[in-house]
């Protein structure tokens, strides 16, 4: 069972806002039966250019509901501008926080509320451009580098749980991990100093945990980190890897890969028996 | 507020007399059966009872039944065995509608090397036997096949399969879980080799749950250790849930008849009361093969999670296949293998009645839930008119 605030259940039992307004000057529709949900916001404005009145229908479990009837509440009394500002953050933190599962639902209100607002300016909105990455939900690779630049994601669970990418055949998570990976590079500064040894140390047991383990532990496999000598790391196979006869290509695409990545680019990486 | 409990296939209440049962084992009857002292020794015919209670219910004798922790311990045991047994078979079927216990361990066999077969089912959730028949190779160890599905209640025709599957010489494993106790099983009578069955299913305690294997079976233990189970599986008893499950089983048998009666009466009007009552609702799973305590519907254009919590504010205890219940983002495997369309799959419910249902409890269900449903389709965007499919780019 999900644990929700008690605010979560309140605007699920009693949401606020039901329906749609009448001749609208925004309308913002996401989401579908197939991916599992979906939310149509509809807003007025006054002569002051204020949402004067907004309303949603939602189709999906009580975080989208809620979620929903939450972002009503937060636009109305805002000019387009103001109402632009809101995050989905802003969102999750109005009803108390969401499980960490659930915050794709907040990532729908605001996408909402984006679409509607260009909808009132009348601006033409661009199909998503970008790539599908997840086809099993439809999300693109600019919408999971959004999520990961705006919400500071670090792993393909994090991206599952704002955007639903990855969440169905789990084909695209390679894709996922290269994203994360890039906006994580465009969001890093350019390393002026050159790491302690220390730091490096740390920096490698830091990216093996992080971006090395999780894929070969999928396939039972793991590594060790051994020594490092310079820049010649030394790392130990382990599990399904031992006897995997990938493994040496494993030890160039991927550990070596990541550490050139994520630690120095002129890391080299050795397997060593232990 | 006394739940309104009809979850019952995720487990059910313990029956008070296996509480009464159990209890004396926790207290002063606490010795070890493998003791050589008279106090742990005492409990070596208690258990020899125990396991005699079991092999009624199944039509089995007591040396064909060993004690595990759990359903999915019978199944990980079994399967195991049988390609422990016969190192040289490198394939394994199941069905595309297996409990997540036999589904993960095949994924798992999968990446180890091994070759599985699944399947299909159609949209009444039948078996396709001509593909099962099709799959059978001489490289295959073991076919893994549930007797009655935990979602849906569908009945497989686990002895023409377990027959045919004979025929080819390969050894022939069902989860039983969800059927032992809801309908007449006699296994003397049939070809099956290895059944499983779990404790809390029949109320009996959680913790608890045996593996049928049939006399001149080869098997392999999965968990080595001491001389229990006459070596074939290790670990001191679970004395108070081998007593439950004994208690539970006998039980079962008695509340077989009441089990196929009376509560496949108030699943039934559950079921048609709903249905009258609620436009755009389905039931899942063929009707007619199916457990008597179980229905699973479908309500167009919501979801079942917020199905559920509505539920809930009165005390009513369902479950549901939709995605958002199961932490996944997928509505369930059983409901997608049967093709129901998604318009539907997202808002199953499943209700699993027991012999401790009343009919006051579904004339309160009958009640509570239309209006559940007619407010949630409010709050959709979504009706009759207007289903959109998915806003793939």
């Amino acid at each position: 069972m999900w644990e929700y605030t008690d605010k979560v259940r309140e605007h699920f039992l009693n949401p606020k806002n039901v329906g749609e307004v009448e001749n609208p000057d925004g309308v913002g529709e996401v989401g579908s039966i197939a991916c599992g949900d979906a939310l149509r916001l509809t807003f007025k404005l006054d002569d002051q250019g204020r949402i004067a009145e907004a309303k949603f229908k939602t189709f999906g479990c009580a975080s989208a509901i809620a979620s929903a009837s939450a972002l009503t509440e937060l636009i109305i009394g805002k000019t387009l501008e103001e109402a632009e500002k809101i995050t989905n953050q802003e969102i999750a933190d109005y009803l108390g926080g969401l499980p960490k599962e659930k915050m794709h639902c907040s990532v729908m209100g605001q996408e909402a509320l984006e679409k509607a607002i260009a909808a009132c300016r009348g601006v033409e909105i661009e199909a998503p451009e970008g790539e599908v990455v997840c086809e099993c939900f439809g999300v693109t690779d600019l919408e999971i580098e959004r999520a990961v630049r705006e919400n500071g994601l670090k792993t393909v669970e994090e991206v599952t749980n704002y955007t639903k990418a990855g969440g169905g055949c789990e084909r695209c998570h390679d894709a996922i991990r290269e994203i994360i990976a890039r906006a994580g590079r465009e969001a890093a500064p350019a390393r002026e100093k050159p790491l302690t040894n220390i730091q490096k140390i740390k920096l490698i047991e830091e990216t093996i945990e992080r971006e090395i383990r999780p894929s070969l532990r999928q396939d039972g496999g793991d590594i060790e980190l051994v020594d490092i000598i310079g820049n010649r790391v030394q790392v130990a196979t382990r599990g399904a890897c031992v006897a995997c006869p990938s493994a040496p290509i494993t030890m160039k695409s991927l550990v070596e890969a990541k550490l050139r990545e994520f630690v120095a680019p002129d890391l080299v990486v050795e397997e060593v028996r232990s | 507020m006394k739940p309104v409990y009809v979850d019952n296939n995720a487990t059910t209440q313990v029956a008070p007399e296996v509480m009464e049962a159990i209890l004396p084992y926790f207290r002063e009857l606490y010795g070890n059966p493998s003791s050589m002292h008279s106090f742990g020794g005492q409990v070596g015919p208690r258990l020899r009872t125990a396991r005699a209670q079991v092999a009624a219910l199944l039509g089995a004798e007591p040396d064909e039944i060993i004690f595990t922790g759990c359903g999915s311990e019978s199944d990980n045991t079994a399967i195991r065995s049988a390609l422990a047994c016969y190192p040289e078979k490198r394939h394994l079927v199941i069905s595309r509608v297996e409990h997540p216990a036999v589904r993960s361990l095949a994924a798992s066999l999968a990446k180890e090397g091994y070759r599985v077969s699944e399947i299909p089912v159609d949209s009444q959730g039948h078996l396709d036997m001509g593909k099962l028949r099709a799959s059978l190779t001489p490289d295959t160890a073991i076919v893994s096949i549930m007797w009655a599905n935990n979602e849906t209640g569908v009945i497989f025709p686990i002895e023409e399969i377990a027959e045919l599957v004979h025929r080819h010489g390969i050894l022939f494993h069902t989860d039983a879980v969800q059927a032992v106790g809801k309908i007449p099983l006699n296994l003397a009578r049939t070809k099956i080799d290895l059944l499983s069955l779990s404790g809390h299913k029949l109320h009996a305690p959680k913790g608890i749950g045996a593996l049928y294997i049939r006399r001149g079976t080869k098997f392999s233990p999965f968990l080595v250790g001491g001389h229990q189970e006459k070596g074939r599986r290790a670990g001191t008893e679970n004395v108070p849930g081998i007593i439950g499950l004994g208690r539970g089983c006998e039980l079962a048998a008695a509340n077989l008849e009441a089990e196929n009666t009376r509560v496949r009466a108030l699943r039934d009007r559950l079921e048609s009361e709903l249905l009258r009552r609620i436009p755009d609702a389905q039931v899942n799973g063929d009707p007619e093969q199916r457990l008597p305590n179980t229905s699973n519907i479908s309500f167009a254009y919501v979801e079942g999670e917020s199905i559920l919590l509505m539920l809930d504010e009165f005390g009513i205890c369902a479950s549901s296949g939709s995605a958002c219940t199961s932490g996944s983002l997928e509505p369930s495997h059983v409901i997608r293998a049967m093709g129901v369309p998604f318009t539907m799959a997202h808002g199953s419910i499943r209700f699993s009645l027991s012999v401790y249902n009343t009919e006051a409890e579904i004339d309160f269900i009958i009640d509570k839930l239309p209006p559940i449903i007619d407010r949630l389709r409010q709050l959709s965007p979504f009706s009759r008119d207007r289903a959109v499919p998915c806003s793939l780019a």
